[in-house]
């Protein structure tokens, strides 16, 4: 006699329920996301224009441009980054190829650069303001700005360098010591260039996270709106240029948006960028081994 | 040959002298944040910071527990929301999606990962805000935060879900297909428990990151010192508070700016600290 | 032959020198012809257009203005950050070690969008609306709507000046949205039709010429005008000052009395505030 089996269908169901909740809610995240670029190319796109790009603000930001404030961020930018690049790469170098993982020495630096990469950024502003400005006397200035920012970068340059020098193969510091190279002569010649894409990312990474940050540069660059003339002059970095223009600006808004749409489309390139340049490594990683 | 030896000891100096440098900033921050609360934490007693009347630094009171409840609660309300639908997307990434839509989707949460938190709280302001008020005023609330907040921490927990789920070794998958479970069994009961630390530790990421951010919330909260009694009052953090009042500060008033900037790194502190060892037990 | 050591060498030589350079460039700059002026979000325009005027005098100096409220004037000055400091009031008993220049007047105005029915509210309504008392428009004649209170930040001038004349302390008042500068300010109440708030006579003006849709309302039956606040019939008017904190010297100087003389009386009044005559 045939034994009729019932199969089970609620796994199914409860599958099926699942994968429908899922792409619901993906649904929904994306359609938030669309929401907020539609609203920001809505607001911003007509008011951009070449003169929007080089001219300096005038009243208070409505009228004119945004060309001083990408002049200041620019100088921040390069302040930081000439504070914070050295020290970072040293570190991730030492980190990477001079000290074993188990250490006293390299678990301390460790543990005390993931500790400042949790630091909230206003934090950052507050020692930034007491240290920069007031204790070094820098006031509110670009190199103020730019100094504090690159202790905010230290971190994710160096884990983005030691993850870089680390993917090398040892089969290159193997064959180095084999032909008698030194081990700077290894470091410089070798592991660097061949890390090179790895570490170009991170910097853009580390661009595209200084070029966002406001908090921290809110009371050590400070405000002023006009084209820096020195390091010591106060500039106003877009990311605060927004701010301003939402919150303490009456008819400020379309200058925002125009300065918003700038802004991401800008970090949209560095991350696109960076993202190539690491997955570039990644390829060649795999055609040499 | 000696002249290469001398190289090496030369760079290997050089090199530790900025690992030195590097790892000194962090003390000089904590060092900073200490000297400069250090006034208050003497005069006043710490219990002084949960027993005063209100925050009224200009009439002698530092109550800081409303802006404390501030940020928790816009904290645990944005984790909240932003855990499943972050642990959706990685699962819908991983596992669900086809492969046209999981690269571009992928994509895009890298992309508002990178999104500034100004432009979120620009958004807030002018498109949120406005809908909030309509249904409830003052629309600048604690609702705003947490919807604010919720965009911000999203990616994180989204691509911290997603190596951690691409971690999960190929064989526990193969096997379960082998013995016949299905997408949804295979999820719940063998990838998620050898995800889990991942997916937590990221979460506490999240945290952290929810806990300090100033200028969304800033933005959109509306900045009223008070323990919120609903959604729709407004409310303010503490890294909002600091933002606020840094500028005109003085003496004892600026020195409880900086007791609330420790308390800050400290509370973040201890969660990057949770974090890591959570996600080191992955592999034990 | 150049060995990488020296390489190195010779590199980080330059870039110490190149460094050096600029900030001995910079800081040539820095020195005598520039100064700083924080403070008031009040004064901040007018002393912005006072500066831009200047500064098309006397080419190669450079002025910076940025706001933050009074006390931050105050506290800037002091510590030495800023040159120069704003404040929207006289200075009180404790900020007598600061010297103070009056450059005009202006008077704190309650405000109203420009939609909302009621027109007229007397200083014990305004009272009970910032204490909580009175929460719906309807009371007082308007929408059945909530009240919106939209209150200033600790530290700025206009918020003290307003509760004194009100008898209040800041424990009492239940605001909805606190504010900074007063374009803030302006800025909420014309996003909000039911709200109210408080700024400067003169920065109102300025928005509502431009087309803000706010309403300027009477204090104790006075119109809340430039007319008024001139002769003094506006109950709360406050002087604008800049303070140093010791007796003004070399450009600082020269800035402060070009700021009280004649020739700024045309941007004063165009920032609808009323000039003073230099003593």
């Amino acid at each position: 006699m045939l034994e009729v089996t019932t199969i089970n269908k609620w796994p199914h169901y409860r599958d099926r329920f699942v994968q429908l909740v899922i792409y619901l809610l993906v649904f929904l995240v994306s359609a938030v996301f669309a929401w907020i670029l539609f609203d920001l190319a809505r607001g911003g796109l007509t008011h951009l224009s070449w003169e929007f790009l080089i001219e300096s603000p005038r009243d208070a930001g409505r009228a004119g441009g945004i060309g001083s404030v990408l002049v200041s961020t620019l100088l921040i930018l390069l302040v930081a980054l000439t504070a914070a690049l050295p020290l970072a790469w040293t570190t991730a170098a030492l980190l990477a190829e001079y000290v074993p993982t188990t250490s006293q020495f390299g678990m301390t630096i460790r543990f005390s650069l993931q500790v400042l990469a949790g630091v909230p950024s206003i934090v950052f502003g507050l020692f930034g303001n007491a240290f920069f400005s007031i204790y070094l006397g820098l006031g509110f200035s670009i190199l103020s700005g730019g100094l504090t920012l690159a202790c905010m970068l230290l971190p994710i340059l160096v884990s983005t360098a030691e993850a870089g020098l680390r993917a090398v193969p040892q089969s290159y510091r193997l064959s180095a010591a084999a032909l008698g190279m030194s081990r700077t002569a290894t470091l410089f010649h070798l592991l660097l260039p061949v890390a090179a894409p790895t570490l170009a990312a991170g910097l853009l990474l580390g661009i595209g996270r200084a070029i966002a940050e406001t908090a921290a540069l809110l009371f050590t660059s400070g405000y002023v709106d006009r084209m820096p003339g020195s390091l010591l002059d106060s500039g106003r970095a877009l990311a605060l240029h927004i701010f301003d223009l939402s919150m303490n600006v009456p008819g400020g808004d379309t200058p925002a948006y125009a300065s918003a749409l700038v802004l991401v489309v800008l970090l949209l390139c560095i991350n696109m960028l960076a993202m190539k340049l690491a997955y570039g490594l990644q390829r060649r990683k795999i055609m040499t081994t | 040959m000696f002249q290469s030896v001398q190289n090496d000891a030369l760079t290997c100096w050089v090199l530790r002298a900025g690992a030195v440098i590097s790892a000194l900033v962090m003390l000089l921050i904590l060092a900073f944040l200490l000297i400069e609360s250090w006034p208050v934490l003497d005069q006043i007693t710490p219990a002084r910071f949960f027993t005063d009347t209100s925050w009224h630094p200009l009439e002698g009171t530092y109550n800081l527990t409303p802006m404390l409840s501030g940020t928790l609660l816009a904290s645990m309300g944005a984790l909240l929301l932003a855990i499943p639908l972050g642990i959706t997307s990685a699962l819908f990434i991983v596992f669900y999606a086809p492969t046209h839509l999981a690269l571009p989707y992928k994509r895009m949460i890298e992309l508002l990962a990178g999104i500034p938190s100004v432009v979120f709280g620009f958004w807030g302001l002018t498109t949120l805000v406005p809908l909030i008020n309509q249904l409830h005023p003052p629309g600048a609330s604690l609702l705003a935060a947490i919807l604010v907040l919720t965009l911000m921490i999203l990616p994180t927990i989204t691509l911290t879900a997603y190596s951690a789920l691409k971690a999960v070794p190929s064989e526990f998958l193969h096997n379960a297909a082998a013995l016949g479970l299905s997408r949804w069994g295979m999820i719940h009961g063998i990838v998620f428990p050898a995800a889990r630390s991942g997916i937590v530790a990221g979460v506490i990421l999240a945290a952290g990151r929810a806990i300090g951010e100033t200028m969304a919330v800033l933005m959109v909260a509306g900045n009223v010192v008070q323990h919120p009694e609903g959604l729709f009052d407004p409310i303010r953090t503490l890294a909002a508070n600091i933002a606020l009042e840094m500028a005109y500060a003085m003496g004892d008033h600026r020195a409880v700016l900086f007791v609330s900037g420790l308390l800050l790194m400290l509370l973040v502190m201890m969660l990057s600290a949770m974090a890591s060892k959570i996600g080191k037990n992955q592999y034990a | 032959m150049i060995t990488t050591h020296k390489r190195l060498l010779l590199f980080s030589l330059t870039c110490l020198a190149i460094g050096f350079g600029w900030f001995a460039s910079a800081d040539a700059n820095a020195a005598s012809q520039r100064l700083v002026l924080t403070g008031s979000s009040t004064v901040a325009p007018l002393v912005g257009e006072i500066v831009r005027k200047y500064e098309s005098m006397h080419p190669g100096v450079r002025i910076d203005v940025q706001t933050g409220g009074s006390s931050r004037g105050i506290n800037d000055t002091r510590n030495g950050i800023a040159d120069i400091g704003m404040v929207s009031r006289a200075l009180k008993p404790n900020e007598k070690d600061l010297h103070a220049y009056t450059i005009a007047l202006d008077g704190v105005s309650v405000i109203l969008h420009a939609s909302n029915p009621v027109s007229v509210l007397s200083k014990q309504q305004i009272a009970d609306i910032y204490t909580g008392k009175i929460t719906n428009w309807k009371s007082l004649g308007g929408a059945d709507a909530r009240i919106t209170v939209v209150n200033k930040a600790e530290g700025r001038s206009t918020l003290e000046l307003f509760l004194q004349y009100f008898q209040l302390k800041n424990s009492q008042i239940k605001p909805h949205i606190i504010i900074g500068d007063n374009p803030q300010g302006i800025k909420t109440i014309t996003g909000n039709p039911h709200a109210v708030g408080y700024v400067s006579i003169g920065a109102a003006e300025y928005e509502a010429k431009r087309g803000a849709p706010i309403r300027l309302l009477a204090l104790d039956g006075v119109d809340a005008s430039v007319a008024h606040v001139h002769s003094g019939a506006f109950p709360l008017s406050r002087p604008l000052n800049l303070i140093t904190s010791h007796v003004p010297q070399g450009l600082a100087q020269h800035f402060i009395t070009f700021a009280r003389s004649q020739q700024t009386h045309e941007l004063v009044e165009a920032q609808y505030f009323v000039p003073i005559s230099a003593k």
